[in-house]
């Protein structure tokens, strides 16, 4: 009988170091990798310092006040890419097997990366979180299970502001006969909304005039030239870096309305508009979120990092509108995680559970109110087959004498009915071009 | 047929109809083109005295520009505008020479009697510690250059005419002006020409080397300062400024590397021939041939008179 019992207790103080063993064995790892394709130098290093910034101070938060995503401390890996993307393909070869989660997640901060990437991450099941920029229909999830773009794509974006202007115009009949120039970057991040914008300008019967900028766009002379020639109703841009600077400048130099003038958001930073002073008061651009830094998630970064000297830039400039941004980024990349685990009931994740991560966001109000983001954006909910959300978007507006962005519009629903269809039959011609079988999501 | 009538015909139509739009775009065409001369001239200055073609020049008006609005931020408040500009701009002529004295030291001395195209490579070299000096002094945000230069437009019977174009233009022609006397009337200008006709000639009559190499390399600062000021008016201060560069090079080879009035007279054909290209041929290219149009005009150039407008004849002797 004492035999018996002692032979319960080592029996159980076995089973108890087992488990605990077992535990330990499971949840290995230091830390998860998460990369980030940065340009901290180059031409376009002013709007790529304050994405990066946005992203690893999140991060650092996190670390600093929560240990981590569930437990495991985030280790962001920075590559410089000088939005090469040569060396951004370079920094992919060399961090995807980084770390002992392996690369998470890429975020490549270029269309034209975006685009070199996708077979690559496609083949290796890593996720590329292009959010709200690179391939439009990489949004349909059963044929590019890896990419995501919401919380929305460019041709969701020009049709939101096809709506809005049509709303500014008194209702979309009235655009027929109205002209609008798109000023776009001459390349492919670019070009995204032409498609878009010449099918919703065969239906609601504007005219199109196309106005490529090449790079860098430091001289834009003759592009508005042609506006004066053309006299468009209104302007949308495509622009990026310097190009939207001296575009603003040129608008206004040709006494252009400002509130006439939308850039997709992209074009919509405080560096774009500081350089043309008052001169860019009034200018529009497009959002997905919201500007400034009134949310907790924000003091949160200030208390845990910045306070304690770990800040990655200028305590002065969290909440700038691309320093948001990069934070949204690296928020949705946490909140993956977290679903990624939950799913697979384990804390050793890879890229392939990454994706199931990303395929289950379903943020609602509440949820923002948890992350400290109240009112930052809206509700969005990412599924298998549609990887861009329902993407309703804002309009902002600069208020040059208060130097700040003031979102001025109702959230537009992006025009589900034209843009589905375009994306559907883009999808398709890709699977069919690279002998994809589009996966079944139900 | 169409497409004959829209190359040969329409073009022509249109600037006909439109005769506004065919001025304003003549004279911002010519605008242009000073900002692209503005820019050539600091590559014609050092090539006639070195024979180096500079590949730094774009990024020392970045550099210049940079340094302007970086001792701007840091000037004590409460000084009057016009006292801090003037200020400023002191401060960085003098950091623009003292960079072509650490140049002429730490790059080009040691390069003396080398191959031509070494020299070149160590600009390309200088161009990167200069970018990476900028970035690390004075960050990589955009940053508004301000020092009071007229941004308003004139409405001249329905052409606009922006001021800081203008601005620019007397600029640079006062800038030519200068470099003009400077190179024919005075004593280190003739010794400048000397060094850029036979280095060994211009030593053996006991011109130092160094000292115009310092002295040409602080002009060619001065203008790239000039350059920096001009296109960091309009866009902001920031490093795709350094791209400028880019655009002198048509500049150059048409008007020849070796002419000052050739680094004018280029960068006017090539600006007005941009633009005019760019608004009335539209119909033909549909957009985007700045860049391209000014390259095509240079290559042109190369097959009929590959010394430029203005450049020295090269005779090779066998």
């Amino acid at each position: 009988m004492r035999l018996s019992k002692a032979s319960i207790a080592i029996a159980a103080a076995g089973v108890i170091a087992g488990a605990a063993w077992a535990e330990t064995a499971r949840a290995d790892y230091d830390s998860y990798t998460v990369p980030n394709l940065v340009y901290r130098t180059g031409a376009y290093a002013p709007n790529g310092i304050p994405l990066a910034n946005g992203f690893i101070d999140y991060f650092n938060m996190l670390n600093e006040r929560d240990g981590g995503v569930e437990g495991i401390k985030v280790d962001v890996v920075e590559c410089e890419t000088g939005y090469n993307t040569k060396v951004s393909v370079e920094c992919y070869e060399n961090l995807k097997n980084e770390g002992q989660s392996g690369a998470l997640v890429f975020n490549p901060h270029s269309t034209g990366v975006t685009y070199a990437l996708i077979p690559k991450a496609s083949e290796d099941k890593i996720p590329i979180l292009s959010m709200g920029y690179g391939r439009t229909s990489a949004a349909d999830g059963t044929v590019f299970p890896y990419i995501f773009n919401f919380p929305a794509t460019y041709w969701s974006q020009a049709s939101a502001f096809v709506k809005y202007i049509g709303e500014k115009e008194g209702g979309m009949d009235k655009l027929k006969g109205k002209k609008i120039a798109l000023v776009f970057h001459n390349s492919a991040y670019g070009k995204e909304p032409i498609k878009t914008l010449e099918t919703l300008g065969a239906k609601f019967g504007f005219e199109l005039m196309l106005l490529p900028v090449d790079h860098p766009g430091q001289e834009q002379k003759a592009t508005w030239l042609q506006v004066r020639r053309g006299k468009p109703d209104w302007i949308f841009m495509w622009g990026w870096g310097v190009m939207n600077q001296v575009a603003i400048k040129e608008a206004a130099a040709i006494r252009f309305p400002m509130e006439k003038f939308i850039g997709v958001w992209w074009s919509g930073s405080e560096n774009d508009v500081a350089p043309a002073g008052p001169a860019a008061n009034g200018y529009l651009a497009g959002t997905m979120h919201a500007p400034g830094s009134d949310f907790e998630a924000l003091a949160s970064i200030k208390k845990h990092v910045y306070a304690k000297g770990n800040g990655a830039g200028e305590e002065s400039r969290v909440g700038e509108v691309l320093y948001n941004r990069g934070l949204l980024e690296a928020m949705f990349t946490a909140e993956a995680i977290r679903n990624a685990v939950k799913i697979h009931g384990t804390k050793d994740i890879r890229g392939e559970q990454m994706r199931d991560g990303f395929e289950a966001i379903d943020l609602k109000e509440a949820d923002f109110e948890r992350l400290g983001l109240k009112n930052f954006m809206k509700p969005i909910k990412i599924t298998c087959e549609n990887h861009e959300g329902d993407g309703p978007i804002a309009i902002q507006q600069w208020d040059a004498a208060a130097g700040k962005w003031n979102i001025v519009s109702e959230w537009i629903e992006p025009m589900h009915d034209v843009v589905r269809a375009l994306v559907k039959e883009d999808a398709a011609a890709y699977a069919k071009e690279n002998n994809i079988t589009p996966r079944k999501c139900s | 047929m169409e497409f004959i009538y829209a190359l040969l015909v329409q073009p022509f139509v249109d600037m006909y109809l439109d005769p506004l739009i065919f001025i304003e775009t003549v004279i911002k065409g010519l605008m242009a083109g000073v900002l692209y001369s503005l820019v050539a001239l600091g590559f014609v200055l050092i090539f006639k005295a070195s024979g180096v073609f500079n590949f730094a020049q774009g990024v020392m008006a970045l550099f210049a520009a940079l340094t302007l609005t970086g001792i701007m931020e840091y000037m004590p408040d409460g000084l009057p505008k016009w006292l801090t500009v003037i200020a400023a701009l002191g401060i960085t002529v003098v950091i623009m020479i003292l960079l072509a004295v650490i140049i002429e030291r730490v790059v080009l001395r040691p390069l003396v009697n080398q191959e031509l195209i070494i020299l070149f490579m160590a600009t390309l070299g200088l161009s990167y510690v200069l970018e990476g000096a900028g970035d690390l002094m004075w960050g990589s945000d955009v940053k508004v250059l301000d020092i009071g230069l007229p941004t308003d437009i004139w409405d001249i019977g329905g052409v606009y005419v922006e001021q800081l174009d203008v601005t620019a233009a007397i600029a640079a022609g006062s800038l030519v002006a200068v470099l003009a006397i400077f190179f024919t009337k005075t004593r280190i200008g003739r010794a400048l020409r000397a060094v850029a006709d036979d280095h060994q000639a211009a030593l053996s009559v006991g011109i130092s080397l160094q000292q115009i190499w310092v002295i040409v390399w602080s002009v060619a600062g001065i203008v790239a300062l000039v350059a920096g000021i001009m296109w960091g008016s309009k866009s902001g201060v920031q490093f795709s400024l350094s791209l400028i560069a880019l655009k002198a090079l048509p500049v150059l080879i048409l008007g020849g590397f070796t002419s000052i009035p050739g680094a004018i007279i280029g960068g006017l054909i090539i600006g007005l021939g941009e633009k005019v290209v760019e608004v009335f041929w539209y119909s033909v290219h549909g957009g985007a041939v700045e860049n391209w149009f000014a390259f095509m005009l240079a290559l042109a150039f190369l097959m009929f008179r590959p010394q430029g407008l203005f450049g020295d004849k090269i005779i090779e002797r066998v």
